[in-house]
């Protein structure tokens, strides 16, 4: 099958602090060089605690930052800075999907406007943009009497449809879902994630999915990476990636979510990581999660552990990975 | 474009503004001084300048209103033709100011870089400048026709809204919803007037009305110390001063009057902008 | 038969807004036992948050209180400010969710947490406050106590500095903590911790824990008896088991089924969905309050009057009239 989005040794720093000159500056190596791809109308969901990169690299597939080395390639366009593409052009291929349906929507603009926006500057539906609008805002579920109203007149989950609405007028190829489902309540949440399965089965949307609520990326996605530090630790399909994690902090991670079902979260053992994540600005050598593995060696302090496939399209970043049957 | 009407003419926006009384009655007051003064060839009771010498100074009567000065000339006529000027170099000076403030406020906020420091350092430059000393030095030099009041006035106005609008502009333009505009290939200056810009009406509303008012005010203090417009036209300011000397003897009414329409128009203005901060945010008042 | 450590009854909190009065709480009713953790979830606006704020005295002026909190047998509601502070801290504590908040940016976390032991221990020597501090941080697994004491808040993590408001939290013994999203700013895998910790630190304190989130899988793992809220008031309330594995009311069961399950994928499933928003406080519906999304509400029985708690076990009550039957229905 052919990828819909490949992203190829993406790296991103953040330069913070220093002086007026540039002086004393220290960079933050937000993304370190992430490779994936993901298959057109596929969704590929990336977790990770704050600050492993993961919205970074979200973004720079969105063109919201720029990658500063590696390539984005949505279909067999070249989208990052590298690449030659007018950026207009990329926004028509790929859109983002914001975290915060309160902050991400302009309070002085009716839906209507908002809406009507993208069209706008893209040159698109001219002559039939009400109609368009209109189309959009059945295609996420509300009615046309949304288009004269405010954002503030309506709620979280309604909002986030309008967020949808809004990425999806320019018809793009690739949604980066940003943590879209994360500032919503529960029983609001199932219904956006209902309508995004929906979306990507009539239009053929690929998705990458951003999230770190592990089991809202187990229910709609087909491949999980898991990132740590900058770095993608971890991919696989779902399934396998739940039921046999072979890195550490996979391990961790997957088994401190908390499960709604009292017997069975009180009965399992935890892995309870000792210590904190440590600073993106002066990452450990060798392997980052290191200094909180239980495994850690002398390799892992030398050597960083490259990612590779250990069957099944499972691939590990780490020198000592669990083996098969040990979970 | 083809979008459809802006936000600030929906229907909303002036039950919103009227529910504000003070800024109803600010706009009605204001609305009745600007008839006044800009209709003087019609409304006002004598013609321009028309002196009654046998008749001198006189306390308000049937005849005379608001009474007459040392010339025999109506009070009352007198204010509505100072007015013109007085008003005219408030609301010229505020436009002025605030759309250049507002611009290169916006420009440096959403910019940011060297230009933006640089907007930054030139608007401290100002705050530090004695404004009327300056004024003074730059209206001996250019000469005191309403032209020149007017831009060095503005010039010296914009800095105040540039900087508050810089520093609302640094933190919108964090905003998801700016970043969202970016995200659908909304350009900069797109993005400035059409997601920043309208963001910022109520801190542009009162700023504008800030403005009417300190330079109502300004004009004012020139034409008291002799700067301001010149003889034959009069302002309020130029009024207040030729009458200064008769504080303390019969004639003080002639004091009186031009300095309770400035603060009259002053206050109008401010309540004019309270209520337009209000009624410009389609939210409503929240409670 | 002992005395609950908190009865609330009939908690009612109100406020003035422009779309008319606004019933954020609407006569909850429930009980603490000293030593238990109830867990109190439901999303937002349900009016967890102003229950626990009722509970401690913190709401705003503007809030009107009505109904009865008792705590060990003294009434709060209309106790005044300064008996209220002195219950606060030292009786019951609260953890809030964001602790870098709540935490003074200036006063190192050692001075602030000696503070929170003084003020109700006024005689207590340097050295003993000073050991005092040491020991709750070590309670809380604060690697290092002696040298953390000296350091300020922005030097600690997230995770550590909620571990810092647990162990300010019990430094007077308190026998009722409040931990309102005590973990929701915080990533999983330290969210694990900072839960075990407060576990913990209640079993070996015997207090006993009022745990308000949303996060079911939170409650799942640390609660006795869960109350779920719903409109402003309790919808359902019951054992941990109860809650999560017979849920009696159609918003329970509803809420669990829209969790996407830790289990294999099944492509192209959808969630359950519940469809239609909370009512707004300012205008909650005559009858029961989940009538307008509820798939079982029939039309002349469910939005009359507000459906009274029904017990469908000796454990467990919900508030809607056709508990049985659903209950009946679902096992079949």
């Amino acid at each position: 099958m052919s990828s819909a989005l490949t992203i190829t040794d993406v790296t991103k720093h953040y330069r913070i602090g220093g002086g007026l000159f540039g002086r004393g500056h220290q960079s933050v190596q937000a993304v370190n060089r992430v490779s994936l791809s993901v298959p057109a109308a596929q969704t590929y969901g990336l977790v990770g605690e704050t600050g492993c990169g993961k919205s970074s690299l979200g973004r720079c597939v969105a063109r919201l930052a720029d990658p500063d080395q590696g390539r984005v390639l949505v279909g067999d366009t070249d989208v990052g800075p590298a690449g030659g593409v007018p950026l207009r052009t990329v926004r028509r291929l790929v859109q983002l999907v914001f975290q915060d349906p309160y902050a991400s929507l302009n309070p002085r603009l009716t839906v209507e406007q908002m809406l009507t926006e993208p069209l706008v500057i893209h040159g698109l539906h001219a002559g039939r943009r009400r109609e368009r609008v209109r189309d959009l805002l059945a295609m996420v579920g509300l009615g046309a009497s949304a288009a004269d109203r405010f954002p503030h007149e309506f709620s979280g989950g309604q909002r986030q449809r309008l967020g949808i609405a809004r990425a999806l007028a320019v018809e793009p190829q690739v949604l980066v879902l940003d943590e879209p489902v994360s500032a919503l309540d529960v029983s609001v949440r199932a219904g956006v994630l209902n309508l995004l399965a929906d979306l990507q089965d009539e239009f053929g949307l690929t998705y990458l999915f951003i999230a770190h609520d592990l089991s809202v990326v187990r229910h709609s996605s087909a491949t999980v990476g898991v990132m740590y530090l900058g770095g993608v630790v971890e991919e696989a399909p779902t399934d396998l990636l739940f039921e046999a994690p072979r890195h550490p902090y996979t391990q961790a991670l997957l088994s401190a979510v908390p499960l709604a079902d009292p017997r069975r979260e009180r009965a399992r053992e935890r892995i309870v990581l000792t210590g904190d994540v440590p600073s993106p600005v002066d990452p450990p050598s060798g392997c980052r999660f290191r200094t909180r593995c239980w495994k850690a060696t002398e390799i892992c302090t030398t050597e960083p552990p490259l990612l590779l496939e250990v069957g099944d399209g499972q691939r590990v970043a780490c020198h000592h990975p669990a083996v098969r049957g040990e979970n | 474009m083809t979008t459809s009407a802006p936000a600030t003419t929906r229907p909303g926006f002036l039950r919103r503004f009227l529910r504000h009384r003070l800024a109803a009655a600010g706009l009605i007051i204001l609305f009745v001084l600007l008839v006044a003064c800009f209709g003087a060839d019609w409304l006002a009771p004598f013609a321009r300048g028309h002196q009654d010498l046998a008749l001198g100074p006189t306390p308000p009567s049937g005849a005379h209103w608001l009474g007459t000065d040392e010339l025999g000339r109506d009070q009352l006529t007198e204010l509505m033709y100072a007015g013109r000027i007085s008003l005219a170099i408030g609301l010229a000076v505020a436009i002025l100011s605030t759309a250049v403030g507002t611009l290169l406020g916006a420009v440096a906020g959403y910019l940011g870089g060297i230009g933006s420091e640089a907007i930054l350092r030139l608007t401290d430059l100002f705050l530090i400048v004695p404004g009327i000393a300056v004024l003074a030095l730059a209206l001996q030099a250019f000469g005191s026709s309403m032209i020149t009041i007017v831009l060095v006035l503005a010039a010296l106005g914009w800095t105040y809204i540039a900087r508050v609008v810089r520093g609302q502009v640094l933190s919108l333009r964090e905003r998801e919803f700016v970043e969202a505009a970016r995200g659908i290939g909304a350009s900069g200056a797109r993005i400035i007037f059409r997601h920043l810009l309208p963001n910022l009406a109520g801190v542009i509303a009162v700023g504008i009305s800030l403005s009417v008012a300190a330079a109502i005010i300004a004009e004012s203090t020139l034409s008291y110390l002799g700067y301001g417009v010149q003889p034959p036209q009069t302002s309020w300011g130029s009024l207040l001063s030729q009458a200064a000397g008769y504080l303390g003897t019969p004639q003080a009414y002639l004091l009186y009057t031009p300095g309770l329409l400035i603060l009259v128009a002053v206050l109008c203005v401010n309540f004019i902008g309270d209520g337009l901060r209000d009624a410009l945010d389609p939210r409503g008042r929240q409670l | 038969m002992n005395e609950p450590l908190l009865e609330v009854t009939d908690l009612r909190v109100d406020y003035k807004t422009h779309a008319g009065p606004a019933h954020v709480v609407d006569g909850l009713s429930f009980r603490v036992e000293p030593g238990e953790t109830l867990g109190i979830v439901g999303e937002s606006g349900s009016g967890k948050t102003m229950t626990s704020m009722a509970i401690l005295g913190l709401l705003p002026r503007a809030a009107r209180v009505s109904g009865s909190v008792r705590f060990e047998g003294q009434e709060l509601v209309g106790l005044s400010d300064r008996r209220l502070r002195d219950i606060r801290g030292r009786r019951i504590a609260m953890v809030f969710q964001d602790a870098l908040a709540a935490l003074n940016p200036v006063m190192t976390v050692g001075d602030q947490l000696t503070e929170a032991i003084r003020v109700h221990r006024r005689q207590a020597t340097r050295r003993e406050l000073t050991t005092r501090a040491t020991e709750l941080l070590e309670l809380v697994g604060i690697p290092s106590p002696v040298r953390r004491l000296a350091q300020f808040p922005h030097e600690f993590s997230g995770g550590m500095r909620q571990r810092v408001m647990i162990a300010m939290s019990i430094a007077n013994e308190p026998r009722l903590i409040i931990a309102d999203e005590p973990t929701t700013a915080l990533d999983v895998t330290v969210q694990a911790q900072v839960l075990d910790v407060l576990g913990d630190v209640q079993r070996r304190t015997g207090a006993a824990l009022l745990l308000i989130t949303h996060d079911l899988g939170v409650v799942a793992g640390l609660a006795d008896r869960v109350l779920v809220m719903y409109g402003g008031d309790q919808i359902e309330q019951g054992g941990v088991e109860d809650i999560f594995y017979t849920p009696a009311h159609p918003y329970t069961s509803g809420l669990l089924a829209s969790l996407p399950a830790m289990q294999r994928r099944v492509p192209g499933a959808r969630l359950h969905q519940i469809a239609g928003q909370p009512p707004a406080p300012t205008a909650l519906p005559p009858g029961c309050r989940f009538a307008e999304r509820c798939p079982h509400a029939e039309p002349g029985r469910c939005d009359r009057a507000k459906p009274e708690p029904v017990a469908v076990s000796a454990t467990q009550k919900a508030r809607c009239v056709r508990a049985g039957e659903i209950a009946a229905e679902v096992t079949r």
